[in-house]
């Protein structure tokens, strides 16, 4: 600031002590000579504390034996093992519980934000309460309520509660069936991989043709109503298997299936297309609707839900039919059905030929506790949960504002040239939104990294309980441990800016 | 060329609308059906409604035990939630171990703040100087005093027994009104254009960001009593101030700074020309118009703050939360299936008011600034 | 009233070559009514307007002539009456809209043009994805249009860095990348600065001598006289009068207009 008041070259001679320069650098010699003054100071006290205490310092206690038990580990872990692996420990269970946390969080924070927006009535003020009412609350406080008051209030091992797909959940956390994919199972997600690489490929070498020759590929366009056809198939397959084996018994059901199901398939390939796609809607939706709606009102006679249920998606399908009629003809649509048939249907055959299984190894409770099946602790449940719950919130928020900040102007503008709703969305609106909205997004998953350490709290074995805790306590070096986890998060944080620079510098709308 | 000549003879009167654009048809045609799929969310969106509402009622209102009721009430099979545990332990929610006779001291506080804050926050009211100076600098000072005791034949009473909303809403006045100050001290020191001040600001401001608050928690308490010379012992309350405070500062540095940038340029030019000092340009011209700016960025700090006050459990203190564990975990005579639960929706709900109250003034302060001012 | 301009080009305008069919109609608005909930915004409009007019719609702002000409390509909804354009009318259908909005173009006051594109981007957008004209079809068209309105050299660059005359041009040549048979302004000349109107009017000028049906909302009363073959005063929702421009100007009938005219012609 000092040196915007210098003047002019041939300014009149002035005190020493009055020229701004020279002021300037007196008051930052001065700064910094109280610094070190207060830095010796405070290494004085520092040493003086730790002698007085008989304490040693340095890092030499990261090569000694740990001798304590962390409850929750992804790398192998004993008693045997040393500190710095218990720092190791502590950094990849932050970054679990922070990539799970980010995921889900994503998802139904985006969900909520665009409901906030909704013409709807209802869905808007839902997810306004929503909003206010967890942004409003302390992270720690929903943290112990989660795992106090909900999961702890869990039944005991004895009285699991038991939730569909063999999970369950009880004091002791969440018990999930566990994965034991067998050797042939590689080639399965091998391909996998290819497939789905090989999807995105054509998706965009359809897309690039279609810009360039007003068409997509008369190859892609044949396939995609074949696979169209497939896609529909297998949808009202297994909708109606679930419904004829499920909700009305039937005793071919697979026939009885089957056979409905390629009526349908065939009728999607002519003109009547619409008629199926309302058909295929009804039939999701009231498969989807039957079970939940049965499940929220238990006390409600199951045939008054199933009527009920009917009607509801009966209004679903006449939305799913309109739909189908403005639909482009398949011409001009991307294939989308297409690339989803190679990504998942490639894989399914590779795993049938190869006879490769994927055997789920499900919790199963013996006299006094579960075996097998992935056991998630009732830490790592709550934490993941609140962190979600929490952030969510706040991403809502963020992904409204995105949203709020594209102009009513450029929709119209959209829509007078006659872009239809999706691709208004896709090349107008959406690009805009997103500049706005990862850049506090991203500022969002770093809070919840950080907040991730509110899990000692409760404790989850994450960064801050297992090295600033455990680990401090055993060893007495505080300084030591807390500057090692002060610069854990200081690196990601680092990293996270270092990033969105680059990528502000990238995108940002060039202006006179 | 066609004759198109036309003059109105009449003016149309204005017409009352459709019967589905107007009314609480309309609004009901607009809001919950304006298409099928918004048809098919009402419709969800009411299923939901009505699967929610019903248990929610009954577990705060309906099969609650209100106030008076008795722990055997709050055992039965359908009980609801257990308010009678809150009444009964209230007080400890509110003062922790603080002295029962000498509660009144902590109301005096409570209320001499209320009656400086209002005032503060209503913009109509004046000597806002006054009144901001009495509530940042006076109010601290006195409050100190009288809780702490010692002094005028008050009975000392230390800080580990102060707790509960008490500690809660201590560390927050404290912590705005120290970490205020050193905000806007560090903001100004990463806008000067000395290379070793603003270097020193950065750092400061950048490091206290990127770490958890609990980890700078975790400093205050366990290395600040090394940094003091021998013998000397930190105060737990000081300790979680110190912490709570600097951390706040950081954040409220960038928010400042984000005034600052917003105040342009010419402002400053005219400040230097009338020939004003650094300190006297900013004080009089450059602070007043970009604190005005970030009005709500400073109230959402705020609101942060005095949602991470309930970390202070880190040093030790008994802060509202913490309190109400406490009891959760140990009032046996209250054990029910709920008590927790209750324990927890309580201190929440108490949260919540303050929390949601902030919000809603800044977002009031917005609107009040926008119209006002505009660029 | 000072938004008002008297803007001129300075060339003689040859209204000769715009010929306005006396068979084929453009668009057709019968009793039509709209209210933004209880207000009562338009009231009982009646236009037809052939191929090829050039119609400017003056009045006080407020007046709804903005509502009106956003209702001829369905940004807005209207309760009562019939909008046909083209022969089609506008109803809730999508199809209809789509192909309503595919022969409209609209230029709007405050431009719109995307931020995100480039200029080329800007213009190739929707013919790519509506008409499916291929990229390098769609690119020399794009150009083409680029140098009727003379700005071929900024192709490449963004929105944000053309000055604000530019950009209205740009958004006039995005509009006619569709080849539409009507264009809607809705006071494409109010947000510029009185220097950048000029290069504006002179675009819509070259329109209209070409044959291009337009109706134009604009303060721009020099543009009326030049080019216009009727101008529409509205009032309070509702048309109050409507004359051929030197009639209007000269001698008009309505206390209104007098009214309107007075304030802004000294």
């Amino acid at each position: 600031m000092t040196t915007l008041d210098t003047g002019p070259a041939a300014a009149p001679r002035v005190a020493f002590y009055n020229d701004p320069v020279i002021r300037g650098i007196i008051y930052q010699v001065v700064v910094a000579v109280l610094l070190v003054t207060f830095i010796a100071w405070i290494v004085g006290n520092t040493a003086t504390n730790l002698a007085a205490q008989n304490k040693t310092t340095g890092f030499d206690f990261l090569w000694k034996t740990a001798g304590f038990d962390i409850s929750f580990s992804l790398l192998p872990w004993s008693r045997g093992s040393y500190y710095w692996e218990a720092f190791l420990v502590g950094i990849t269970n932050t970054l679990l519980v922070a990539f799970i946390g980010i995921i889900l969080a994503t998802m139904l924070g985006f969900t909520i934000g665009i409901a906030r927006l909704s013409s709807n009535f209802i869905v808007a003020r839902l997810a306004t309460i929503y909003i206010e009412t967890i942004r409003n609350i302390p992270l720690l406080l929903q943290l112990f309520f989660w795992y106090f008051a909900v999961l702890k209030a869990m039944p005991a091992v004895r009285e699991s509660l038991a939730l569909p797909l063999d999970i369950f959940i009880n004091q002791r956390g969440l018990m999930v069936p566990r994965p034991t994919p067998d050797q042939e199972f590689t080639w399965v997600l091998v391909t996998f991989g290819l497939a789905l690489a090989g999807a995105i490929a054509l998706g965009i070498w359809a897309t690039r043709v279609r810009t360039l020759t007003g068409k997509y590929p008369r190859e892609v366009v044949l396939a995609g109503k074949v696979a169209d056809a497939c896609v529909t198939f297998l949808v009202a397959f297994t909708a109606l298997f679930i419904l004829f084996s499920v909700a009305f018994p039937l005793s071919h059901a697979p026939l009885v299936a089957a056979v409905v199901a390629v009526v349908l398939a065939a009728f999607s390939l002519t003109r009547f297309a619409a008629i199926s796609r309302g058909v295929l809607t009804f039939l999701i939706a009231f498969v989807l609707l039957d079970t939940i709606v049965g499940a929220m009102f238990a006390w409600v006679p199951s045939l008054l839900v199933s009527v009920l249920s009917a009607m509801i998606a009966l209004t679903i399908a006449r939305v799913g039919y309109v739909g189908a009629l403005s639909r482009p003809p398949s011409e001009a649509r991307f294939p989308l059905a297409l690339l989803v048939l190679i990504a998942l249907g490639v894989p399914g055959l590779v795993y049938w030929l190869t006879g490769a299984t994927l055997v789920f190894e499900v919790p199963v409770l013996q006299r006094f506790n579960f075996v097998g099946g992935l056991q998630l602790p009732p830490e790592f449940v709550a934490l993941a949960f609140g962190l979600t719950i929490y952030t969510a919130a706040f991403i809502a928020e963020t992904v409204r504002g995105g949203i709020q900040a594209v102009s009513r102007g450029q929709t119209e503008a959209a829509q007078s040239l006659g872009l239809k709703d999706g691709d208004r969305l896709r090349l107008v609106v959406v690009p805009q939104a997103m500049r706005v909205i990862i850049p506090p997004l991203t500022s969002q998953y770093l809070n919840l990294t950080k907040n991730s350490s509110l899990g000692a709290a409760i404790g989850y074995p994450e960064l801050v309980n297992v090295f600033a805790g455990t680990s401090l306590n055993q060893t007495g070096r505080a300084i030591e441990c807390i500057a090692m986890v002060m610069l854990v998060y200081l690196t990601l944080s680092l990293l996270t800016s270092a990033i969105m620079n680059w990528y502000n510098a990238r995108v940002s709308l060039v202006e006179r | 060329m066609t004759d198109f000549g036309f003059v109105r003879a009449d003016m149309v009167p204005s017409k009352p609308a459709p019967i589905n654009t107007s009314g609480v048809g309309a609004w009901f045609r607009k809001n919950l059906f304006a298409t099928p799929l918004d048809g098919v969310l009402t419709i969800l969106g009411l299923v939901f409604l009505v699967w929610i509402v019903p248990p929610l009622y009954n577990f705060f209102i309906g099969h609650a035990v209100g106030p008076g009721g008795t722990v055997e009430e709050c055992r039965l099979e359908n009980a609801g939630a257990c308010w009678a545990y809150i009444s009964s332990e209230m007080e400890f929610f509110i003062y922790g171990f603080y002295d029962i006779p000498e509660q009144w001291r902590p109301n005096i506080v409570f209320a001499l703040g209320a009656l400086l804050l209002i005032p503060l926050l209503i913009p109509k009211v004046p000597f806002k100087r006054t009144n901001a100076v009495l509530f940042l600098l006076v109010f601290p000072v006195v409050s100190y005093f009288l809780l702490a005791g010692g002094v005028f034949g008050l009975k000392p009473i230390p800080t580990e027994k102060w707790g509960g909303l008490l500690v809660t809403l201590i560390i927050s006045v404290v912590g705005i009104s120290c970490s205020f100050p050193l905000g806007i001290i560090l903001a100004l020191g990463r806008q000067s254009k000395m290379p070793v001040i603003k270097t020193l600001c950065i750092a400061f401001i950048e490091l206290i960001r990127a770490v958890p608050l609990i980890t700078i928690l975790f400093m205050a308490s366990i290395m600040l009593p090394l940094f003091m010379p021998q013998g000397t012992t930190v105060d737990k309350l000081l300790r979680a101030l110190v912490g709570v405070t600097l951390f706040t500062s950081a954040y409220m540095a960038e928010v400042v700074r984000g005034g600052l940038q917003a105040i342009p340029r010419g402002q400053y030019e005219a400040g230097a020309s009338l020939g004003l000092g650094y300190w006297q340009r900013m004080y009089f011209i450059i602070l007043p118009q970009a604190l005005k700016h970030v009005i709500p960025g400073i109230v959402n700090n705020f609101i942060s703050l005095f949602k991470d006050t309930s970390l202070v459990y880190i040093v030790g203190m008994k802060d509202l939360l913490e309190a109400v564990k406490t009891k959760n975990d140990t009032a046996l005579e209250w054990q029910s299936a709920n008590t927790a639960t209750t324990g927890y929706l309580f201190a929440a709900m108490v949260f919540w008011v303050f929390c949601f109250g902030m919000s809603r003034y800044s977002m009031y302060m917005e609107r009040r600034l926008n119209t006002g001012y505009k660029r | 009233m000072s938004q008002v301009s008297e803007t001129t080009v300075d060339r003689p305008v040859d209204t000769s070559h715009m010929k306005v069919s006396s068979t084929n109609v453009a668009i057709e608005v019968i009793g039509m009514h709209k209210w933004y909930s209880d207000f009562h915004v338009l009231r009982d409009i009646n236009l037809k307007v052939m191929e090829g007019e050039r119609i400017v719609i003056a009045g006080p702002s407020g007046s709804g002539k903005s509502t009106l000409i956003r209702c001829i390509n369905r940004l807005e909804e209207h309760q009562e009456g019939q909008i046909i354009v083209n022969g089609t009318e506008l109803t809730a259908d999508l199809k209809r809209i789509d192909e309503v909005r595919r022969e409209v173009g609209m230029v709007f006051q405050h431009f719109n043009l995307f931020p995100h594109l480039t200029i080329l981007e800007n213009l190739t957008l929707a013919p790519i994805w509506v008409r499916g004209i291929p990229k390098a079809e769609a690119e020399a068209t794009a150009m083409h249009y680029l140098e009727r309105v003379k700005i071929p050299e900024q192709a490449l660059k963004y929105p944000g860095q053309l000055s604000g005359g530019q950009q209205q041009r740009v958004a006039i040549a995005r509009s006619l990348c569709m080849q539409p048979k009507i264009m809607l302004f809705d006071e494409p000349t109010s947000a510029l600065d009185p220097e950048m109107v000029k290069e504006v009017l002179e675009v819509m000028i070259s329109l209209a001598e070409e044959g291009m049906t337009m109706i134009c909302v604009t303060h721009e009363m020099g543009f009326a006289r030049q080019v216009a073959n009727r101008v529409i005063f509205m009032d309070q929702g509702q048309i109050i009068e409507q004359n051929e421009p030197e009639a209007f100007f000269s001698n008009p009938q309505h206390e209104r207009t007098k009214l309107f005219l007075s304030q802004i012609l000294h």
